[in-house]
């Protein structure tokens, strides 16, 4: 008995999602018994993987043959790992790479899969877990009835503590078939932070009547050292990139902090930042809706609020050093 | 899969804009998957001691990501080398309008797998049983349903038919039997490959939102439903029980002239910078 956690390489370093999954993947543990084992593929160096185990990893099982690969090899290479672990609760990160890989896995596999938990399961019937469900609006608590099980847990959920010891780093070659998805090209946005793993992110809306006017949102966020996003208008109109679209068509994000900027609150906005920790509003309309989600409010116009806001940030960095 | 048309010779046209430009192309058989959800706006409550969701006054609609990106891309990519765009769902009678709507913006023909949509494993091996001696070049989903946002039915799909699955893609095009890709990755996009038969989850990005006209409403009046039996499978998951947030604590105001209050705060009472 075993639980065994995938965890995602990027040149050569464990992604922070993957810390998170390990992390919690010693809580369900410490619950339902049995070590914790993660693996991994591709070319990350041996002490950068051992770190997991100061997250609760006894042992890291990594595929250095098998790079770039498709959802259906990091199946199978997840598959063949617990078969050799005996695992019986198997974690994932709810991310890109656990949203294409768990549920193949899942099927194959005929095991329950609950994803995007928010908690440790509890044995209640069993095996029950926490999920956000209706984009944020409830929580649900989902029951599964196989033998084995299978989580991919919503990032940010857990601030990872750490704690153990290195883990051992075991070499693990299994046939992962060949791939099927090839890739071309990879593009991604240098120097920005990207948004889903963003802590802090500074968003606007149509209130800021028009393109040429971001400039001050670019500053509050440079100051912060937040990402930047947007609602869905101003995304469909081009002023802003649609990555930066939040809401239930867009990106979900749950960073500890959200600033919503001339953004009206709209139910829809709401179920991609209803997970922030901590939300502040700027609007000049007292009662836009998106006051009733907020923790602190600014009734103001923008463009003499922002400019403000981001003296003072500059001032507090300034006295905090 | 098995089934292939013939190969058409479409010479390219001289304007530049037009969407077929391709020297011959194939027709393409595309399966959409449509479920309904909770129209955006809906109250969100719970009865029988928070076992079921209250459906009072809810308004059912197309899930926006099955409707605008999986469905609209299908029907261009129809409409761009020929073919048929046929929707699958799983549910009952009850489901029958929003399959209605999804025939109105363009589809040809849907089927209902006639049972109550279970879990995500169910409702992927009734698609999966369907689908897998029918020939589809590609079987295209949402990016997840925004009622249950479990982002499973896919993966499961093509896991049980053994196809290569694109999670999350932003762009799809064909050329002959390969599919190129755009997918989400953090912080930016991947150009991806790969042969068809495929199975593609569609976000943000596909495609635009088409609003059905009068002769598209008319016409999905009389295009095919077909209503088939489900196949007996054992659902993996349930869920037990649901319950909604505490409401939220007063929000904090502060001065617009005072950003210095606005900073201490988040600093020393929110601790979020
Ligand atoms: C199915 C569906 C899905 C949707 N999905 C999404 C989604 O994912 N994300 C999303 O964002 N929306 C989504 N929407 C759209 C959503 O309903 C709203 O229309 C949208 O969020 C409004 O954007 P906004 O707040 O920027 O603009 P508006 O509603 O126009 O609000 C602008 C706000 O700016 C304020 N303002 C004006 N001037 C100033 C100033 N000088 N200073 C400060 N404040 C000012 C105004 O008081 C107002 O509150 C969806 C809609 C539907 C139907
Ligand atoms: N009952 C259903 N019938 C047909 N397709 C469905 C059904 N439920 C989900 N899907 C498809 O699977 C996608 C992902 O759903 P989910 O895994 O529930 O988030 C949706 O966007 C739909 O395209």
């Amino acid at each position: 008995m075993s639980v065994l956690v995938y965890v995602e390489t990027t040149n050569g370093k464990v992604a922070k999602n993957g810390f998170e999954a390990v992390f919690y993947g010693k809580k369900v543990a410490d619950k339902f018994g049995g070590d914790v084992v993660a693996v991994t593929s591709g070319s990350a160096d041996d002490s950068a993987l051992a770190e997991l185990g100061n997250y609760g990893a006894s042992k890291v099982l990594v595929n250095k043959g098998l790079n770039d690969a498709d959802d259906s090899q990091t199946a199978k290479l997840v598959q063949a790992a617990a078969d050799k672990t005996g695992a019986n609760i198997i974690v994932f990160s709810h991310d890109l790479i656990g949203k294409a890989v768990a549920p193949r896995v899942s099927a194959a596999l005929k095991a329950g899969l609950v994803s995007g938990a928010i908690d440790a399961p509890s044995d209640e019937n069993g095996f029950t877990c926490k999920v956000n469900v209706f984009s944020g609006k409830a929580f649900g608590f989902v029951n599964v009835k196989t033998a084995t099980r299978i989580i991919s847990l919503l990032p940010n959920s857990f601030k990872p503590e750490s704690g153990g010891s290195p883990a051992a780093v075991e070499a693990f070659d299994c046939d992962c078939g060949a791939a099927r998805v090839s890739v071309v090209e990879t593009k991604t946005q240098d120097g920005e932070i990207p948004l889903p793993e963003a802590e802090l992110v500074v968003s606007a809306g149509r209130g800021l009547k028009g393109p040429e006017n971001w400039g001050m949102i670019e500053d509050l966020a440079k100051e912060l050292g937040a990402a930047t996003a947007c609602s869905r208008p101003v995304a469909d109109i081009g002023w802003r990139p649609h990555h930066e679209h939040v809401g239930q068509t867009g990106v979900a994000i749950r960073p500890n902090l959200y600033i919503a900027v001339g953004i009206s609150g709209a139910i829809q906005h709401l179920a991609g930042v209803n997970g922030s920790k901590v939300i502040v509003v700027i609007n000049t309309d007292a009662e836009a809706p998106f006051f009733k989600a907020a923790d602190y409010g600014v009734v103001g116009d923008a463009f003499e609020v922002v400019p403000k806001l981001v003296e003072a940030v500059k001032k507090f960095k300034a006295s905090n050093n | 899969m098995s089934e292939k048309y013939h190969n058409f010779i479409i010479f390219a046209p001289h304007s530049t804009n037009d969407i077929v430009n391709h020297k011959h192309t194939q027709k393409m058989k595309i399966l959409v998957c449509i479920s309904k959800s909770p129209d955006t706006t809906s109250k969100i409550a719970f009865t029988d001691n928070n076992t079921k969701f209250d459906e009072t006054g809810v308004q059912y609609i197309v899930n926006p990501y099955d409707e605008w990106y999986a469905l609209v891309r299908g029907l261009e990519l129809k409409e761009a080398m020929g073919g048929t765009v046929t929707t699958i769902t799983v549910g009952t009678a009850a489901d029958d309008p929003t399959i209605r709507k999804a025939l109105a913006i363009g589809a040809d023909d849907a089927v209902r797998i006639d049972a109550e949509a279970k879990d995500a494993y169910f409702v992927a091996k009734q698609i999966a049983e369907y689908a897998k001696d029918q020939g589809f070049d590609l079987i295209l989903t949402g990016k997840e349903t925004i009622d249950y946002n479990g982002s499973q039915v896919a993966g499961m799909i093509a896991a049980d038919l053994d196809l290569p699955f694109l999670s999350l893609a932003s762009k799809l095009d064909v050329a002959g039997t390969t599919a190129t890709l755009e997918l989400d990755i953090t912080g930016g996009t991947k150009v991806v490959k790969a042969e068809l038969p495929a199975v593609v989850s569609c976000a943000k990005g596909m495609a635009e939102q088409r609003i059905p006209n009068m002769r598209g409403i008319m016409a999905a009046r009389t295009k095919p439903l077909n209503v088939v039996a489900p196949a007996g499978v054992e659902e993996l998951t349930s869920f037990a029980s649901y319950s909604t947030p505490d409401a939220k604590s007063e929000c904090k105001y502060v001065d617009p002239s005072n950003m210095d209050e606005l900073v201490q705060l988040l600093h020393n009472e929110a601790k979020a910078i």
